[in-house]
């Protein structure tokens, strides 16, 4: 037994930290802690992909923008009857496109069911056609900067550069309330202990150990028989649509979404929180993305102007020192009862 | 089981854990109170894209706040100013605007560039009831009690400048602009005005923001035979397009180009060889004759250095301090209900001339211009309304709203 029902704990400790912090943090710690959580959520759907199953995703700012997207559509529709982009836009009525949205219950499964479908529409045909390692990031990161183009474009439909905000209301309790947050922090934290436990039950089912496979040895893997691609947009579909739902909860607690959260750097900066916490490990993703954005607050707070230089330092840091990053570097430290599990964190290049 | 709790491994992880939520507990520092200094917030992009434009404004206001200090601070106290970066990136806007009002608990904002760092955070203000003062001219269709605009709306600054240019005899424009709210309301004004005034529209462009290739658009300008182009680029695109429609041998000669959103500080980087003979049109320009403007340009230069200039933003973002600073001793506290009740109607002389809060819009009155670019990069002004003009944040034009009182906003 041991060792695992140990690291439960660990795990048990930090959720009810996490959920007894409302009590103490205040108003505004308390919407950045879920804005946090938010981008842990994205973490482990980016671990899932490139930690485990080794495929680099630097788009995945565009499926946490679809879903954040889909929620702004709702609240944007809550607040006003005609969203006031489209009134300067020149449109006189709200498109046929957005009016289911104005439902929560179509809102919600859409902001998690684009993302999957979308990243469906893009897997199949790439994954099919064998692009993988770094073309495969190129093509992401196309992608990102493909989408930013077009949502900034599309203004009558998007809210374009300015993007969706000055919302009033979610599910007929005000936004502008505290116990709003709370309850909004409490549900996200919930959804990230629920991402969190599924994603550490996937990694260890024979699904798991098959997308450890891809990653490690993909031509062995075709030889046993498995069509990997099959496997691919699965786990790229998987990993779209949590971080669709993170965007969805996203944007209640931030008050806004733009297309400046699904450009490139964000997306590539979604990648450097997972690199920086460790990968293949989960837990590294989810410290990853609440250290460096922690440390992102804090020291542009304290130097607005040098704090890029510290974060700049503190990336380049850990790439030299710790290539496997937080997580990793604790596990060399222990690397004397070395067990079978710190495998995982020997991810493979990409 | 008591040594495998307490590995180095876990122990690293909780190490990590507790680091990560007391860097939340540390920052939150006691509350102010009275007799201490006025803290007041300052948010710019310092960063990223817009930190070109925006750092200049902040320089501006801070040394305003210095300023103010020197001659005894306000009230009795001593101001100061916490400045964030927004980073050019509009969701850390509005997180930056929570940590000012709510961490910081400042008595006032001093803040923003873009149409769209200003939507994101507008909610923010209006959420926590606390004012923002926006030094940019901008679109219009805007008027929130918690905003002191202190930039031109379309009134004083779009329309004037195409009213001016049909009575030069310039009746065939050519729209171009970024792919942004503010250029694309701007000419939904513009070609609403022309269609009333007696002017066509030969064609109009949109460019994505940061878009450096403009040899389709000129040669559709070619094509189109234009009177005048009327700019609403923004930021980099500008030196890319006058550079290129020089080399494609179009002069100011041929075809003026009016831009809206080009002052000093972006000829420096278009190069004012570039850009002579063409017009922009604001309400202050650094060449003003007016005393208040050659002490604020002596000692801005003296501050920040020989080579940097002022411009209109620059301007506003620096007299916003002294409105402010005006409704603060009227009121007789910082507290922002009362401040915002006192800032109504309230005057201060500015480098540009007098100008003067709306009592109802929560926009300034100010003085329209319109100068011709001189190979230094500075302007000759060929044209002035003389006196402030009534800001009208909603056009009668494009918008069927009027305002009543701040932020009560009605149907024509």
């Amino acid at each position: 037994m041991g060792t695992r029902l140990k690291e439960n704990w660990i795990y048990l400790i930090f959720a009810i930290v996490l959920l007894l912090l409302p009590l103490v943090l205040s108003e505004f710690r308390l919407n950045l802690l879920g804005k946090f959580l938010t981008f842990a959520i994205v973490a482990i759907a980016i671990d899932l992909i490139w930690g485990y199953t080794g495929i680099l995703s630097l788009g995945h700012g565009v499926f946490f923008s679809l879903g954040a997207y889909c929620m702004g559509m709702y609240l944007k529709l809550q607040a006003e009857s005609l969203p006031d982009f489209m009134m300067w836009s020149g449109l006189e009525e709200v498109p046929w496109f957005w009016k289911p949205f104005q439902h929560f219950w179509v809102a919600l499964p859409m902001a998690v069911l684009i993302p999957a479908i979308f990243a469906v529409i893009i897997g199949i045909p790439t994954f099919r056609a064998g692009i993988k390692g770094v073309y495969f990031s190129i093509l992401t990161q196309a992608l990102a900067l493909v989408v930013s183009i077009f949502f900034i474009g599309q203004q009558p439909y998007t809210g374009g550069t300015n993007g969706i905000t000055n919302f009033r209301d979610i599910f007929g309790f005000s936004l502008a309330e505290a116990s709003t947050m709370k309850v909004l922090y409490l549900i996200t934290v919930l959804a990230l202990i629920v991402i969190f436990v599924l994603s550490k039950w996937l990694v260890n089912t024979k699904t798991g150990r098959i997308l450890i496979a891809i990653r490690d040895g993909e031509n062995r893997l075709r030889f046993l028989g498995y069509n990997t691609s099959t496997f691919k947009v699965a786990i790229f579909a998987l990993s779209a649509a949590i971080a669709g739902l993170a965007g969805a909860l996203f944007v209640p607690q931030v008050g806004i979404i733009s297309p400046s959260m699904m450009g490139i750097l964000p997306s590539v900066e979604m990648a450097i929180w997972v690199a920086v916490g460790g990968r293949g490990t989960l837990t590294g993703a989810v410290i990853g993305a609440l250290v460096v954005n922690s440390a992102k607050s804090y020291l542009s707070e304290t130097f607005p102007d040098l704090w890029l230089y510290f974060l700049g330092a503190l990336f380049i840091g850990v790439v030299l020192f710790f290539p496997k990053g937080i997580v990793g570097a604790f596990a060399r430290l222990k690397r004397q009862d070395s067990s079978k599990r710190y495998l995982l964190t020997e991810g493979r290049e990409v | 089981m008591f040594k495998y709790f307490f590995s180095i491994r876990k122990l690293g992880f909780a190490v990590v854990l507790v680091l990560t939520l007391m860097t939340f507990f540390l920052t939150a520092r006691s509350e102010a109170t009275e007799k201490e200094p006025i803290k007041v917030g300052v948010l710019h992009s310092l960063s990223g894209t817009m930190s070109i434009s925006e750092v200049a404004v902040k320089d501006a206001t801070l040394m305003a706040i210095d300023e103010i200090n020197q001659k005894g601070g306000l009230l009795g106290r001593k101001i100061v100013p916490i400045v964030e970066d927004g980073a050019s990136d509009w969701p850390t806007f509005a997180e930056k605007a929570k940590k000012l009002i709510l961490k910081d608990k400042v008595a006032v904002v001093f803040g923003c560039w873009t149409s769209a760092s200003r939507k994101a955070v507008l909610p923010v203000f209006e959420k926590y009831d606390h004012l923002l003062f926006y030094p940019v001219q901008y679109e219009g269709l805007e008027a929130s009690k918690n905003i002191i605009y202190t930039g031109a709306a379309p009134n004083q600054q779009i329309m004037p400048a195409v009213s001016w240019l049909l009575k030069q005899g310039y009746k065939r424009f050519f729209l171009l602009g970024s792919d942004y709210v503010f250029p694309r309301t701007a000419n939904l004004i513009i070609k609403k005005q022309l269609k009333v005034e007696g002017g066509v529209v030969v064609g109009e462009e949109y460019t994505p923001l940061g878009h450096t290739d403009y040899s389709t658009v000129i040669s559709k300008i070619k094509a189109a035979k234009p009177d005048v182009i009327f700019n609403t680029l923004n930021g980099d695109s500008n030196v890319a397009f006058f550079k290129q429609l020089k080399a494609a041998g179009i002069t100011a000669d041929d075809i003026p180009v009016m831009s809206v959103s080009i002052a000093e500080h972006e000829l420096i980087g278009i190069g004012a060889e570039n850009a002579e003979g063409h017009y922009a049109a604001w309400n202050y320009f650094m060449s003003m004759k007016t005393p208040e403007n050659e002490v604020f340009v002596r000692n801005y230069k003296a501050r920040y250095g020989q080579d940097r200039v002022t411009d209109d933003p620059i301007e506003a973002g620096y007299f916003g301090v002294y409105l402010w600073a005006e409704a603060v001793k009227k009121a007789g506290t910082t507290d922002v209900k009362k401040v915002r009740e006192a800032l109504r109607g309230i005057k201060y002389k500015a480098p540009e001339g007098w100008v003067k809060i709306d009592p109802t819009n929560n926009h300034t009155w100010k003085i329209v211009q319109i100068g011709k670019i001189r190979k230094d990069g500075q302007f000759d002004i060929v044209w002035s309304s003389g006196k402030p003009i009534r800001p009208e944040p909603f056009p009668p034009l494009v918008s069927n709203k009027k305002v009543i009182a701040p932020g009560k906003i009605v149907n024509r």
